[in-house]
């Protein structure tokens, strides 16, 4: 299968930038001095603890949240499909998972067959919102950001509510997507370690970012396979944290001296 | 044959009920019960400004409502007191606030339980001119932003990224509501004008599959209950007010005996 991120995505231009950027809600530093950029056709996974700011940088990123400092650019005309964690689905609001799909803009039956399909909901189209299951409202959710034809897709933990079984086809129908469309992919997860094997980049966020590189690939390890089961991990990459810092129980990062004491003299980066 | 003063009550009832149906509509599906509660309780104050001011009564209480409502928008976005919390501190605020000016004054005094409960069969012509201009005007502003109106009511960060102008539809919603509430006064009352604008469209629900269904069947719901709590109110001599909103408290308790339309029939 064609990857376009395989042509070397370091040379293009990135898509979104976030150079510095800063939010308070108040006196609380939410996110402090953090730089990302996503490529084209790039699939970067956003990592970290809840409270760590994934949300709040993804609202930076789709220009809901002003940051108080710092910059985020955007390609000019870039189009962002989005997939929200959470979604307002009461029974009180009659609505079925076809008017759900058009309250985004108008959009021909063939078009909206052919989105449902390709996420492959078509069998759900007539159901009311409020009684899918959570993996089909993640695949309504991708079919509504897909809809919008994005170059940047971006899923705010699209496994919640998704079970086990079903996680691995999420994650390979988002890798199927990104070849197929060659859009960029921001992909939020609160699990630190798994991470989905097609990500070319892990940001590992705590209000700033920890670190961030190449998850490795787990297919070939044994243990893995006999732990998970070929098919899950198959969709899945373990990601090695690079931290040259710790942070203390409140979570502030520490200052050098303290950990380097903590540690009775190690230095450098080390696997947290 | 029925006398002038009821068909007027009848027709202001109408007419409230149109503007509230639909709007009641997106209370329930919001969860803006309380909000509409509590501008509800600035109604007193509105009634005594109008006084004071010497402008028609439903006119103060509208602006004294959409001030409330800014206010609260403006509020919301501090994180120090919760949404709920600051609903209950400023509606009971507005409401003592409006009961010691109203104590103040001498001629007001007389009408106090006519604005706590509603007097609908003193409707006059020129309530009946603003309730229906209220009716147009806010049946006009929903059918143009209806679908920004879902799309926020759905998910506000969707909507956004999908270029809804999400404070500006929000806004309008409230103001919405503020008219609603304004119209609704005159009708049943400002202890009950919150029931008119939700208990149709809570007892629409199981009638429809569509949101624009439920729009129409509230609206329905509302004027059968007007008309049904008013000929009640004569029938029986008890007030308009609270026979209406019984009638609607019926049909709601009716409405639960509706079968749920689900996914009947999935194979899973």
């Amino acid at each position: 299968m064609p990857r376009p991120s395989s042509s070397d995505p370091a040379q293009a231009a990135p898509l979104v930038e976030a150079r510095g950027v800063c939010v308070r809600f108040g006196r609380l530093s939410v996110l402090d001095n953090v730089d990302v950029a996503v490529r084209p056709g790039e699939i970067m996974t956003l990592v970290g603890l809840n409270g760590a700011g994934k949300s709040t940088l993804v609202r930076v990123i789709l220009g809901i949240v002003k940051p108080d400092s710092g910059e985020v650019r955007r390609a000019p005309g870039l189009r962002i499909g989005y997939s929200p964690q959470h979604l307002h689905r009461d029974q009180i609001l009659p609505m079925t998972v076809r008017r759900f799909l058009t309250l985004g803009g108008p959009a021909t039956p063939d078009r909206l067959a052919a989105a449902l399909d390709e996420v492959g909901a078509g069998s759900i189209v007539d159901f009311p919102l409020a009684e899918i299951s959570g993996g089909e409202l993640q695949r309504v959710l991708l079919a509504r950001a897909l809809l919008r034809e994005p170059g940047l897709l971006v899923l705010d933990e699209p496994l919640a509510g998704v079970d086990v079984t079903s996680q691995s086809d999420l994650y390979k129908l988002i890798a199927t997507i990104r070849d197929r469309y060659g859009c960029a992919v921001i992909l939020v997860s609160h699990d630190l370690h798994l991470v989905m094997s097609d990500t070319d980049t892990v940001v590992c966020l705590n209000r700033h970012v920890c670190c961030s590189g190449q998850p490795q690939s787990v297919v070939r390890h044994p243990e893995f396979i006999a732990l998970f089961g070929s098919h899950l991990a198959d969709t899945l990459a373990v990601y090695q944290h690079m931290h040259d810092h710790r942070h203390d129980a409140l979570g502030e990062p520490m200052a050098a001296e303290s950990v380097a004491a903590q540690d009775s003299g190690h230095t450098g980066r080390r696997p947290c | 044959m029925l006398e002038d003063f009821f068909l007027r009550a009848l027709a202001g009832g109408i007419g409230a009920a149109i503007a509230a149906g639909p709007v009641g509509c997106f209370v329930v599906w919001r969860n803006l019960a309380y909000f509409g509660t509590a501008l509800a309780h600035a109604v007193l104050l509105g009634v005594a400004l109008g006084f004071l001011l010497d402008i028609a009564p439903i006119l103060a209480v509208f602006a004294i409502c959409l001030l409330l409502a800014l206010c609260l928008l403006l509020l919301e976005r501090q994180r120090y007191i919760s949404v709920d919390a600051l609903l209950g501190v400023l509606a009971h605020a507005v409401f003592a606030g409006g009961l010691v000016v109203v104590a103040f004054m001498e001629r007001l005094r007389v009408d106090l339980i006519g604005y706590l409960f509603g007097d609908i069969l003193a409707v006059g012509v020129f309530d009946l001119w603003l309730i229906f201009a209220t009716a147009v005007i806010v049946i006009a502003a929903l059918a143009w932003q209806w679908r920004n109106l879902l799309s926020i009511t759905v998910n506000r960060d969707l909507a956004a990224v999908e270029g809804v102008p999400v404070e500006r539809v929000r806004l309008l919603l409230l103001f919405l509501l503020a008219a609603v509430i304004a119209v609704g006064m005159k009708i049943v009352g400002m202890l009950l004008v919150v029931a008119l604008v939700i208990v149709p469209a809570a007892a629409a629900r199981r009638m429809a599959t569509t949101p624009e269904q439920m729009a129409v069947a509230s609206t329905v719901i509302g004027i059968v209950s007007i008309v049904a709590g008013l000929f009640s109110a004569l029938e029986w001599d008890v007030p308009g007010g609270p026979a209406i909103v019984l009638v609607a408290s019926a049909i709601f308790a009716l409405s639960l005996l509706l079968p749920v339309r689900g996914r009947a029939g999935r194979a899973d």
